[in-house]
């Protein structure tokens, strides 16, 4: 069955690295529902979260594709009960019709929007949730003149994880030691795409 | 000019020829980017180059002329034979494939290479000239995003614009091509980080990269786990790739299905790895492969695979593929594991280390009644399709005695390298091999044009042993202009042309599944004999059975390059055949 996969990729800083992980999902043609790169835990190393829909045994084969690219030390990926994840999102709105209307300021009070910038024409906001939350503010406030919108790709955290630190110093010695074989949950079953 | 003049000498004089294991500290000298990379060359061991001049590569090109008596460079007639050069080298000689190409349609015609030895895992550094680092991105002439177009064909690709990164990067790069799972790299270089002076370290050969695990750590549970299973299984079979060859593996494979006593089959790549006449080698997989190995895959109860990656053309049918069997799958990457066919035991790992570590836990066995079976199979193909392809009743040549009297010649010592379609099923069908890597051919992308320019590579990385290309009307047709190369270089290929005036793969499938309409496959070919001549190279044509064998004798006594053309059956066909969508036990015999 298909459902959201979040890929975590752990992956060195270099050129075109995006580029060959991207084409990794357009050649199987797997759309890429959103897509965040960012520094992670650890200077120099980059965090790659990639989310899709697709079946586990697909999520599965794709994530060893992207392991086995020489500048990607890790991959992982998890379902959304294995994670914490947040997407922030901005709306820009006429200023005049948040000042003169009580309900407009009570729903945004509701959604835990914050505004960023006030001036006399306009007004931005902004909030993060997962995207059913962000969603609701969109029809929430579209009926009070909702002049931009625009919502960033998901960052997550994978509950289970211990962080990369560990990780890495295998990885840096010559010999790796059993644990950092890569693709080391194909032994693991289903369970295994915690760290 | 002087001094620089002087400097370059005495880094050809500090460089010697050695292994790249050993790291060299040279005292700093000023040298150009273009002689980094020519230095790095000849530390990795690296003697025979294949390339073609142009704009942006005119800097490495210069440098190579004080180099080109420690270099061999190879002028090819087009970028395509080069690579396709490169790869015949690194498959008949175990080496990585060198390849010089400009920048723009130097490096676009390197395309197809790339892919074809991406897919058939073939060792590969690739370098291309590009334009000036500041006229990037600006359309300048001969300018095209390299990386990018090759990114999805390459291993791994990066682009330099600064000559101080060059030794490194082409460490990681022949490091990269050559270590796990082998693969192309392609490395672009600006024109002004070629020209580019900087103060030079020396040459360190790279031994580790922290985000690369050329191959994964054998796990002692899954060897016992496959050792039990193969123990007890009362019907074992073993397949086997190129995984074997690559691996350098062919003693330690050998050992193994002996103690064990499975009986054995290739796919087309993994084809001389086993000597053709070893008791328990039973023939080729696939769609045109032998009727035992593709029958009783789905009657075995162990399948173990080791070193190959369940192409389409092996297993036919997936939802049909051994699903009676308990699989194990040997493999140095784990992507493979899974990717097409579930398997019970993964035992990853190089298979130099894992087959061992598994035959040491394996009974010696024998299994007279099940290899009996293969027997079988081995009689009623002859009887319904060997038979009358090595032996014809009719009076017109068939591809399949042409292979049969080359192997009464050869005796099975030379290297064969084929192009692709019907001419490739039978050569890999029929011919026979006693020795390792001496099968060159295009499996994985199927390249026609491919067989030319890999033959001369072959020769190259095996300049003792006969090299002979075996090729169909249509391919040769496709990199023709490689005779150039041959007569240039004096290289001694022997090549035989099987000419049966179509396009006789896709013929045959016009013919079985598309009612005989013909479309487009009636390909008219030039005076195969007079072009050659034309390239001073000698040649003959014959079509009749009484001319066969001498002529073959003839072409392979004489000394230096040789073409022969040979007329065979128009409307022959390849069989056995699985036909497309169907399962691997459907396989027909006509």
């Amino acid at each position: 069955m298909k459902q959201e996969y979040t890929v975590t990729v752990y992956t060195e800083n270099q050129v075109g690295l995006l580029n060959r992980i991207a084409i990794i999902f357009s050649r199987r043609k797997i759309n890429i529902e959103s897509l965040n790169t960012s520094p992670s835990e650890i200077e120099g190393i980059h965090r790659f979260t990639i989310v899709i829909n697709e079946i586990e045994d697909v999520v599965r084969k794709l994530v060893r594709q992207i392991e086995k690219q020489v500048d990607v030390l890790k991959a992982y990926f998890n379902t959304n009960d294995q994670i914490v994840w947040q997407e922030l999102a901005l709306y820009k709105v006429p200023t005049d019709e948040i000042a003169e209307k009580v309900k407009v300021e009570r729903l945004l009070r509701e959604h835990g929007a914050r505004a960023v910038v006030i001036r006399k024409d306009y007004t931005i906001f902004e909030t993060s949730g997962h995207r059913e939350e962000t969603d609701k503010l969109i029809s929430v406030l579209e009926p009070f003149g909702l002049i931009e919108f625009v919502r960033s790709a998901r960052v997550a955290i994978i509950k289970e994880s211990a962080g990369f630190h560990l990780k890495l110093r295998e990885f840096e010695q010559a010999e790796p030691s059993e644990e950092a074989v890569e693709n080391e949950y194909l032994d693991q079953g289903k369970d295994v795409f915690v760290m | 000019m002087a001094g620089g003049l002087r400097s370059k000498i005495i880094v050809m004089e500090t460089i010697e020829l050695k292994p790249a294991t050993e790291t060299k500290k040279e005292p700093t000298t000023t040298i150009s980017g273009s002689e980094a990379v020519l230095n790095a060359m000849i530390a990795e061991g690296v003697q025979t180059i294949f390339g073609y001049p142009g704009g942006a590569i005119m800097p490495i090109y210069d440098a190579l002329y004080d180099y080109s008596t420690r270099l061999n460079h190879i002028l090819v007639r087009h970028e395509q034979g080069g690579i396709h050069a490169a790869q015949g080298f690194a498959r008949s000689s175990g080496k990585t494939g060198v390849v010089f190409a400009t920048s723009g349609p130097g490096a676009t015609n390197l395309v197809t290479g790339l892919a074809d030895a991406m897919i058939d895992s073939t060792p590969l550094v690739c370098i291309t000239g590009q334009v000036f680092a500041h006229l990037l991105g600006t359309d300048a002439f001969q300018e095209t995003d390299v990386i990018n177009i090759t990114t999805p064909v390459t291993k791994w690709n990066y682009q330099v614009t600064d000559a101080t990164e060059i030794p490194t990067v082409l460490a990681k790069a022949f490091y990269i091509a050559k270590t796990g799972r082998p693969g192309p790299v392609l490395i672009d270089i600006t024109k002004n980080a070629q020209i580019q002076q900087f103060e030079y370290n020396g040459y360190t050969p790279c031994t580790h990269i922290r985000s690369y695990r050329p191959k994964p750590v054998v796990r002692k549970k899954y060897i016992e786990e496959a050792a039990k299973l193969i123990n007890e299984a009362e019907r074992p079979f073993v397949i086997f790739g190129q995984g074997v060859i690559l691996g350098k593996a062919e003693k330690e494979f050998k050992a193994f299905i002996e103690k064990a006593g499975i009986p054995s089959a290739w796919t087309i790549l993994g084809l001389s790895a086993l000597p053709s006449d070893h008791p328990l080698n039973t023939g080729m997989l696939g769609m045109h492969g032998n009727y035992g190995p593709n029958v009783l895959t789905n009657e075995c109860d162990v399948l173990i695979a080791v070193g190959m990656r369940f192409d389409d053309r092996v297993t036919g049918r997936l939802d049909k593929y051994a699903k009676q069997a308990k699989v194990i799958h040997l493999d140095i990457d784990p992507s493979e594991i899974d990717k097409n066919v579930k398997t019970t035991v993964p035992v990853w790992g190089d298979c130099k280390e894992t087959l061992p570590m598994l035959t040491a836990l394996l009974e010696q066995k024998m299994y007279p009644q099940w290899l009996q079976r293969f027997k079988d199979c081995t009689q009623k193909e002859e009887e319904e399709v060997i038979r009358e392809e090595l032996n014809p009743s009719g009076d017109i040549l068939t591809m399949g005695e042409v292979i049969n009297t080359l192997n009464e010649i050869t005796k099975g010592d030379a290297i064969i390298v084929t192009d692709v379609g019907q001419h490739q099923m039978v050569a890999c069908r029929y011919a026979k091999f006693n020795k390792s890597k001496s099968n060159v051919t295009s499996g994985g992308l199927g390249t026609m044009g491919f067989a030319l320019p890999a033959a001369i590579g072959a020769k190259f990385g095996a300049p003792e042993r006969d090299v002979i290309a075996i090729i169909g009307d249509g391919g040769f047709q496709m990199t023709i202009q490689e005779l150039g190369t041959i007569m240039q270089s004096n290289v001694n290929v022997k090549i035989i042309i099987l000419n049966n005036r179509f396009l006789g793969m896709v013929r045959q499938w016009q013919q079985l599944f598309n009612e005989r309409r013909y479309s487009f496959v009636d390909i008219q070919s030039p005076d195969f004999v007079a072009v050659a001549k034309g390239y001073r190279i000698e040649g003959k044509m014959v079509s009749e059975r009484k001319d066969l064998k001498g002529a073959l004798q003839e072409m392979l006594t004489h000394p230096g390059a040789y073409l022969l053309e040979i007329m065979v059956g128009k409307e022959n066909n390849v069989f056995p055949m699985v036909p497309q969508g169907c399962g691997v036990s459907e396989i027909r015999l006509k």
